[in-house]
């Protein structure tokens, strides 16, 4: 049982029975424990943190971890930085202590344990006087320490280690560790930290669509020579924006080969920024580049060079706004089934030149076989008529039949006989027949391709 | 008053030294009596005979067939939005629309699909594009013109439906003709500058695309058949 600070103040404590509860402050609202639900708005709120600092994360399962090392001047100094943070949880209506210190676990004793009126933990002689809760020990083992009269972070860190570790397991010094530094302490960020990263705040914040293309090309151009400086081309970028009511907008933009051109971004963003909804304002604005490869200098002044530029242009422009799979190459997949002689590549570099099969291939293959009524001589001669969308074909000349074996490896454990016929308007078709004839179940014919 | 003579040897000129006519690039040759070539970075129209579904293998093998050519002739690559389902890119190859030479394109929607052919028919980068349409008006039809115009793309437009699309500057039917595979009857309806006749087109031809060649033979009448058939090459 969680209480709030109307509660506490009438004499509740957490981890009280319900019942008892109820019969101390009969008026008390009780609501039921959602721990999805609270882990979902615990990061959420992380990531809306990331205004502070791209370094989230989550901490159990009230608390955050923000790296904020090198964002402080961004902000004004580290207090202005801690005043900015708990005033905004204050606006959303959660109570919060934030402290910063240099060490995970020292901002976390420090959080819970420390000065209020001195969020900012200078060195670490002001630990001393914590209780050993704030090492983040096991009740039982809290209790242990205090029964033997350590009942200060101070009073362990005189004991001799190997006896301390001894006594109360290797934790506590494990912890003592992690507070003052000899330990380290990786913090797992939700997103990913990204080298490429430009941010801008606003005084005030900004709503026009205008001000936000605006924006965006500032920070673009101050990416990309960031890239051209480390050789880098773009393949992903994701602009985010910081609204003032501590809500994020995200446009996400990706390239097929690396660019590190401005303007060909801007405009790749374009479409995506009409989509963002400046609610309230924004008050910052984050650019990162999520995924980036090398990319030599351009050699725009040859003409080879600046075809291939258009046209990555023109297919980075389509594929942004078409969407993912919509534009491809074709190159010969290693199958006799027609339908999987196909294979689909990006339309990034052209592949190596690779041969189809030789022979004539319809120009047309219809995505489902459609069945048809024929008539041929027994056993395999070619149809001779065939009714299709209820109309009589006569065929005028065939051929065949070619036999194409099944994939042991998939489902369809039929062969197919395939003939190519013409009717006696000129119509070229690809016929196949399934199963034989004087089998017990007669076979079934099949319309597949159309020929030029 | 130019002799028509003086303006026909002006154009081939023109064609030969490499510059077509109106700042243009090369028309495309295919070798048919009466009709000098494809004009590029103009917009065109190709209809199958028939809307009947299966009944369009011969446009799309004229389609892929110009297409080809296009490719070669500007040695850039090729744009193919197909609507619904793609060609077969096997049958595609022999007329020489390899991976390196085509991408296809597969919109989805054609509120998008008409951007797409649009923002294609804007760039310098490609020979040519190919859309294939469904009630295309006369201002987006306008509109890609004009893109086609100022990047030199030559747009060709796959039309199935009964209406055609009016800005084009020439519009041809495609049928299968019985015989072996290639061979069509292509009739043009409509060429700007010249009128139809009476049967309502403004000129026809019976071709057959030599598989292997990459170009367009005029057939002969069955019985007089040329051991090797006259054709222009392609570029």
């Amino acid at each position: 049982m969680a209480v709030n600070r109307a509660a506490a103040l009438a004499g509740l404590r957490p981890g009280m029975k319900l019942a008892s509860a109820l019969a101390q402050v009969p008026s008390s609202r009780v609501l039921p424990h959602d721990p999805e639900g609270d882990a979902r708005l615990l990061a959420a709120l992380a990531e809306r943190c990331g205004l502070f600092s791209p370094w989230t994360a989550t901490d159990g399962a009230s608390g955050l971890w923000l790296d904020v090392t090198g964002s402080g001047h961004l902000f004004g100094g580290e207090t202005k930085l801690l005043e900015q943070l708990t005033g905004r949880f204050h606006a959303l209506g959660l109570t919060a202590r934030a402290a910063l210190a240099a060490t995970p676990g020292a901002a976390w004793a420090w959080a819970r344990f420390g000065d209020p009126a001195a969020p900012i933990l200078a060195e670490a002689g002001e630990l001393e006087p914590l209780p050993p809760a704030a090492l983040r020990l096991a009740p039982a083992t809290v209790q242990a320490l205090s029964d033997l009269g350590l009942r200060r972070v101070g009073d362990l860190m005189g004991l001799p280690r190997a006896q301390l570790s001894r006594r109360f397991g290797h934790t506590v010094v494990w912890r003592l560790d992690q507070m003052l530094g000899d330990e380290p302490e990786p913090i797992s960020p939700l997103r990913p930290p990204v080298a490429h990263r430009v941010h801008a705040s606003f005084a005030e914040p900004i709503s026009r669509a205008e001000d936000i293309a605006a924006t965006l090309g500032h920070l673009l151009g101050s990416l990309c020579r960031r890239l051209e400086e480390d050789g880098m081309g773009a393949r992903r970028l994701d602009f985010t924006l910081f609204r003032v009511d501590s809500t994020l907008a995200r446009a996400e933009i990706g390239t097929g080969a690396p660019n590190r051109d401005p303007i060909h971004l801007a405009r790749l963003f374009r479409d995506r920024l009409a989509d963002i909804r400046p609610g309230f304002g924004i008050e910052a604005a984050c650019l990162e580049a999520t995924a980036i490869q090398p990319q030599s200098a351009a050699q725009s002044d040859l003409e080879g060079q600046a075809g291939e530029a258009d046209l990555s242009r023109l297919l980075d422009s389509l594929s942004n706004r078409l969407g993912p799979g919509r534009l491809m190459r074709l190159i010969p997949r290693p199958s006799h089934v027609p339908e999987r002689s196909v294979r689909r590549l990006g339309p990034g570099a052209p592949p190596p030149a690779e041969n189809w099969p030789e022979g004539r291939h319809p120009i047309r293959l219809l995505p489902h076989p459609e069945p048809i009524e024929a008539m041929a001589p027994i056993p395999d001669a070619p149809p001779l008529r065939f009714r299709w969308q209820g109309r009589l074909h006569r065929v005028v000349r065939a051929d065949g039949p070619e036999r194409i074996a099944p994939e042991w490896w998939h489902e369809e454990s039929e062969e197919r006989d395939y003939y190519r016929v013409e009717d006696e308007q000129g119509l070229r078709l690809w016929l196949y027949r399934l199963g034989h004839y004087g089998h017990a179940e007669p076979p079934r014919w099949y319309l597949h391709g159309v020929f030029p | 008053m130019p002799s028509p003579a003086l303006e026909s040897l002006r154009r081939s000129v023109a064609t030969l030294e490499g510059g077509g006519t109106d700042g243009h690039g090369p028309d495309l040759p295919l070798g048919l009596a009466g009709f000098e070539g494809m004009r590029t970075g103009v917009l065109h129209e190709i209809s199958p005979a028939s809307p009947a579904a299966g009944h369009d293998g011969a446009a799309l093998g004229f389609a892929a067939f110009l297409l080809g050519g296009l490719a070669r002739l500007a040695a850039k690559p090729v744009l193919w939005l197909a609507e619904g389902d793609m060609p077969h890119a096997p049958g595609l190859a022999r007329f020489g629309l390899g991976p390196d030479r085509l991408v296809m394109v597969v919109p989805g929607r054609s509120k998008a699909a008409l951007w797409a052919l649009e923002e294609a028919a804007r760039s310098t980068a490609l020979a040519a594009v190919l859309g294939e349409v469904r009630g295309l008006d006369f201002t987006a039809a306008r509109r890609l013109q004009l893109a086609a115009g100022h990047s030199g793309t030559t747009l060709l437009l796959l039309n199935r439906a009964a209406a055609a699309v009016t800005p084009a500057l020439t519009r041809w039917r495609v049928e299968s003709l019985p015989g072996a595979e290639g061979h069509w009857r292509l009739d043009l309806l409509r060429c700007r500058g010249r009128s139809p006749d009476d049967s309502g087109m403004v000129a026809s031809w019976k071709v057959e695309w030599d598989g292997t060649a990459h170009c367009l033979g005029l057939a002969a009448p069955a019985g007089h058949r040329p051991a090797v058939p006259e054709c222009a090459r392609v570029a």
